[in-house]
């Protein structure tokens, strides 16, 4: 029976501590919140499907009751070392024996006050799409003056494809994502004009274009060419912006009532600390750095040590949990070498 | 013939070449300033303004005090040549005339004094000048000495970098530094001969005396020194070394008033291109080396005008940023001789901006200008609005809605005829609203207020000077936080409008500032500068982040600086907490 360590408590973790306790390993999860699941938790419904996240937390609760997984809230790995082949993992002040290690702790939310001119934690009335989907489930779409909003924008690509903040990548779901919560806002605002400005907009997985189609045709949503240069607020708290239409060349300058920001995937200051101590290598956007993009993915550059999920790079959740599948089969494939 | 007869004519041919390219390129330069310049240099003419030019030539063309001010080895080396040189020609000219009972004779026969006087050397002051004229000429030799030395090893006269050279500059350098050392062996071994020296350079000659026929060697060696003379000179016009008289050309030219207006290119560009001796301080000064941009710092910038080779390539790959004019010995203008040099080869758009015409003043007693990175930056606008509504002001907020641009971006890109556009309409609307004061918070739009736009009767604050006034007349009451910060002068700011206290006082008003090494005038630029139209962002990068390493040694809470363009490029790098001083003043408000 081998020892297996996974930090990280999210959907990739739990997935690949499944595939892996499966298997007839001893699998221990060590997260550093007081709860499983991660981001899943604040999420209010999936795309495409709009799938409640409660229904997929509930059926993976339902999965681990199946294994004998220990599982370690409020942790954090202190330390580790190198035991031949082997690592010793430090938390509190238990000591872990790890044949293998699968790092999965996931991503953060670019911090979008960075983005100044966007006046996030400026103006009361900018919100991101991680504050929305809290408003979804407390149903409160008032503006911070406590009037129903009657025009809403979605602001694509807030910190990924930038060379401004230093973020070339393309955070993927973002799109996706900004669809389905103008299809959202519609139902629960009907009266209330949503627009939605990007760069261009990368449905590229399966329901993901019917969707985009979906959004125009039966929820009148209008989908604006152009990035938003500036926010401002007027006396009465409302906002204007101003961008370009690049699709007819022209200047805009309009009146609203709410902003959403679609803020993209960053790599966690903890990945990063992670990493160091296990001595595995970062790409330059801080994800972790796998042995081959084709046929190395999950692997890392130092011996026995794996990652599952977006510590890897941005991913849908159906696609971090084939990660983890993925990846779980690696540290099997690794572990027979012992 | 006999050889005293003809030996100095390679000299006397160069110094005459010399003496009328020199002044040829003069009266060129002064007929092709403008009108208004030339009226400028006729008024100041007979003034105290030429007695200054004088001291400032002695200063800095003879005794290098800027140069000092850099490193006292640089100072030292290019002091001994060219005082040391001067004395050597002046002293030697009283020893001649005391020789010859007249003062005047030809050129020759005191340049080449020991060859003509062997015998009866006991006129009046001879021993006096004979050590005197030795001593000048170690000193020169000193200084000589100290050149080779640099050439081979820049870093202990603390410069990291020198300028390349072409091959006329080879054959003026080698002339150069074969001068000092041929007149002192002609020296020697002629006092080795016939005991025409001070007991010191004959003592040598005697030295020589031992192992060679010293009277062989003497014509051959008075004709080198001949020749070497008349090469420099001849090429002296040709090479970096036209800068010893262009320098004092340009001394007079400033402090006659003349100056480079842009758009007004004349001839005063070459007086100053001329004057560069491409000593290299600029280049050390210029941060761009960071970036491994090696070919556009100030000194190239003139060697390209003055050889006709300059790219844009080279022209606008430079911040504007200021700390080589700030080194520069010479004080050469070349931030504006650069905006100078885009405006001439940049082709103007003929942008209609037909649109500004509808803007309309408002009346107010003040105007606030926020500028289009205040707009960027609205933690600091929503700050600034704050403190007038503290203040009380009757304010008109000129950009709010509808953002005429400064003219100052356009300016640095070379686009004059834009920029009057905007200049003249926002000038139109400043005037029309009756302000009495306006006040911008970006140092890019202040400058541009300040120098280009024709605003009588209106003040023209930045927002650290019009905060620290409300301080003063107790309008805001701030109270003092546990925090520290260090202060990033902007450049615009700084070096480019010489406001360096104001800032610094008002942050002293809320928080404790940590006093730095490379501030005030030595302050880095933030790479941000929307004068580089060349750079990439991964070479701004690098300017930002080494900046800010620098300033984490210090270990501030913030960084505090009174540019919107320096805070949106310092908070881009994520490493510390970046504030403006609205903002901190607003925090601490009472």
């Amino acid at each position: 029976m081998k020892n297996i360590v996974i930090i990280g408590g999210g959907i990739a973790g739990v997935e690949t501590a499944c595939m892996l306790a499966q298997n007839g390993n001893r699998v221990t999860i060590i997260e550093r919140d007081s709860k499983l699941f991660g981001k899943l938790n604040n999420w209010y419904c999936l795309f495409p499907d709009f799938k409640k996240s409660e229904e997929l937390i509930e059926f993976y609760q339902n999965r681990l009751e199946k294994f004998d997984i220990e599982i370690k809230l409020n942790s954090a790995v202190d330390k580790a070392e190198r035991d031949g082949e082997g690592w010793f993992i430090y938390t509190g002040n238990v000591r872990y024996a790890a044949d293998a290690v699968v790092i999965a702790t996931g991503y953060e939310l670019f911090d979008a006050s960075r983005k100044e001119e966007l006046g996030y934690k400026i103006y009361d009335n900018v919100i991101t799409q991680g504050d929305l989907e809290q408003r979804f489930k407390d149903k409160n779409f008032l503006t911070a003056q406590g009037k129903t909003p009657e025009k809403i924008a979605v602001v694509h690509c807030v910190g990924s494809r930038d060379e401004k903040c230093h973020n070339l990548y393309c955070s993927k779901v973002c799109c996706v994502t900004g669809v389905k919560q103008a299809i959202e806002l519609s139902k629960f605002l009907p009266e209330t004009q949503i627009l939605c400005f990007y760069m261009d907009l990368r449905m590229y997985d399966k329901f993901f274009e019917e969707l985009y189609r979906k959004a125009q045709e039966h929820y009148n949503i209008q989908f604006i060419r152009g990035r938003v240069s500036e926010v401002s607020e007027n006396s009465d708290g409302r906002l204007s912006i101003k961008t370009e239409d690049t699709l007819s060349g022209r200047p805009m300058k309009m009146k609203l009532d709410m902003i959403v920001l679609l803020a993209g995937m960053e790599t966690k200051k903890n990945t990063t600390e992670i990493a160091k101590k296990f001595g595995v290598e970062q790409e330059e956007s801080g994800f972790l750095k796998s042995k081959d993009f084709h046929i190395g993915a999950g692997i890392l550059s130092e011996k026995g040590i794996f990652a599952a999920g977006t510590c890897i790079s941005p991913m849908s959740i159906k696609e971090t949990i084939e990660n983890a599948r993925s990846t779980a089969q690696q540290v099997n494939e690794y572990l027979n070498t012992l | 013939m006999e050889f005293s007869d003809w030996f100095y004519i390679p000299f006397l041919i160069g110094t005459i070449y010399l003496f009328g390219v020199v002044i040829y390129r003069f009266v060129k330069w002064f007929l092709g300033l403008s009108k208004i310049d030339k009226i400028r240099v006729r008024k100041n003419f007979f003034t105290k303004h030429t007695l200054d030019s004088i001291w400032e030539s002695v200063r800095e063309g003879l005794l290098h005090f800027k140069m000092f001010k850099v490193n006292r080895l640089l100072g030292y080396m290019h002091m001994s040549l060219a005082f040391g040189w001067f004395l050597l020609i002046v002293v030697g000219h009283f020893e001649a005339s005391s020789y010859f009972g007249t003062m005047f004779f030809p050129f020759q026969k005191s340049v080449f004094f020991r060859f003509y006087v062997t015998e009866n050397a006991d006129f009046p002051g001879h021993t006096f000048y004979a050590w005197a004229m030795e001593l000048l000429l170690m000193f020169v030799l000193s200084g000589v000495f100290l050149a080779y030395f640099k050439r081979f090893r820049s870093k202990s006269f603390g410069m990291k970098k020198t300028t390349r050279m072409k091959s006329g500059d080879h054959i003026a350098l080698t002339a150069l530094w074969l001068i000092f050392p041929l007149r002192f062996l002609c020296e020697t071994f002629t006092a080795g001969v016939y005991q025409n020296g001070s007991p010191f350079f004959n003592s040598i000659g005697a030295f020589f005396n031992e192992y060679l026929y010293l009277e062989d060697c003497l014509k051959p060696l008075w004709l080198a020194y001949s020749l070497a003379l008349g090469t420099f000179f001849v090429a002296m016009p040709y090479t970096r070394y036209m800068h010893i008289p262009a320098e004092i050309n340009l001394i007079f030219l400033r402090n006659w008033g003349v100056q480079l207006k842009e758009r007004r290119i004349n001839t005063f560009t070459l007086a100053e291109v001329y004057s560069c001796s491409r000593c290299g301080v600029c280049i050390d000064a210029c941060q761009l080396n960071l970036a491994g941009i090696k070919n556009s710092q100030s000194v190239y910038v003139l060697k390209n005008i003055r050889n006709k080779t300059l790219s844009d390539e080279v022209l606008f790959n430079c911040l504007l940023c200021g700390k080589c004019q700030e080194v520069c010995p010479v004080g050469i203008d070349v931030n504006r001789l650069r905006i100078t040099q885009r405006i001439e080869t940049t082709k103007q758009y003929n942008s209609s901006y037909d649109y500004l015409q509808t803007g309309v003043a408002k009346k107010a007693d003040t105007i606030y200008f926020a500028g289009c990175m205040t707009h960027l930056t609205p933690s600091i606008k929503k700050a600034m609005l704050k403190i007038f509504n503290a203040a009380g002001e009757n304010l008109w907020f000129m950009d709010e809605n509808k953002a005429p641009c400064c003219g100052r971006p356009l300016m640095l890109a070379g686009q004059f005829d834009a920029a009057e556009k905007l200049i003249s309409n926002n000038q139109k609307l400043i005037l029309d609203s009756g302000a009495k004061t306006l006040i911008v918070s970006c140092p890019i739009c202040y400058k541009v207020f300040k120098e280009d736009y024709m605003l009588p009767n209106v003040k023209i604050r930045h927002h650290s000077e019009y905060i620290l006034d409300l301080i003063k007349s107790g309008k805001i009451s701030l109270s003092h936080s546990d925090k520290k910060a260090v202060y990033h002068d902007p450049c615009e700011l700084g070096r480019g409008s010489g406001i360096y206290e104001e800032p610094r006082e008002v942050i002293k008003e809320v928080m404790s500032l940590i006093p730095m090494a490379q501030e005030r005038e030595k302050a880095q630029c933030c790479g941000g500068s929307l004068a580089n139209m060349k750079i990439s962002m991964e070479e701004r990068d690098i300017l930002s982040s080494q900046v800010m390493q620098e300033f984490s040694t210090y270990e501030p809470d913030y960084v505090v600086t009174a540019c919107p363009l320096c805070k949106k490029t310092f908070a881009k790098t994520n490493a510390l907490p970046v504030k403006d001083l609205a903002e901190i003043v607003v925090e601490n408000m009472e």
